[in-house]
């Protein structure tokens, strides 16, 4: 079993991939922690020797990752709203904040589509 | 994309002048402004800043927290009660 800052340990995928599966660790981090660390990015997690599950564990450790990187996304996203700018007003009103248009599409921030009672036919 | 750290942040000439004027006066006195695109730098702390919303001046008071925002960001200019059917 590879576990690695938490909960993580996905098992029969390559390396590169698995390790994208830590919150924090994308494609571009996992391929600079094969390169830095010199594995091999097609080995597969269960074939991993216990001394390379240590070095990755040692080398995550020096990035923000899991919970800590969860904590700080919040604390940014309430900072917004407690210095009453646009933004945060935005992210309170589960719309987006970055200027897209929310006449129709907006529906990753807005959630599924909710029927209006009595619009439908205004003749 | 984003502006050259080299210029610094981008704030109205005519506003930081009433700024410093202020704190070189220690005076706290609300600045009207039409400037809603200048940045808010470190010497504004304190100052309650009207800044205009297309109809009328909302005083923003600021905190060390707002610094790098711009001073529109606290100005709305729409005003969005809720549709009827949400009652």
């Amino acid at each position: 079993m590879a576990r690695i800052v938490g909960v993580d340990l996905p098992k029969d995928k390559r390396l590169i991939i698995a390790l994208t599966y830590i919150f924090g660790v994308g494609p571009f981090l996992a391929k600079k922690i094969i390169t830095q660390l010199k594995l091999d990015p097609s080995k597969r997690v269960k074939d991993l020797e216990e001394s390379e599950i240590v070095s990755i564990r040692e080398f995550v450790r020096t990035f923000q990752v899991e919970g800590d990187l969860r904590i700080d996304n919040v604390q940014d996203i309430r900072r917004l709203g407690e210095i009453g700018c646009y933004r945060g007003r935005r992210h309170k009103l589960k719309l987006p904040c970055r200027g897209q248009r929310t006449h129709t599409n907006a529906r990753t921030k807005r959630g599924k589509k909710v029927a209006v009672a009595g619009k439908k036919k205004a003749v | 994309m984003a502006r050259s750290l080299k210029k610094g942040p981008f704030v109205d000439d005519h506003l930081i002048k009433k700024i410093d004027d202020l704190n070189a006066k220690n005076e706290k006195k609300i600045i009207k402004t039409w400037s809603r695109r200048s940045t808010i730098v470190p010497s504004m702390i304190g100052h309650t800043i009207a800044v205009y919303n297309g109809k009328k001046h909302i005083p923003v008071y600021i905190n060390e927290n707002m610094i790098g925002h711009k001073l529109g960001e606290f100005s709305f200019t729409r005003l969005f009660k809720s549709h009827s059917g949400n009652r």
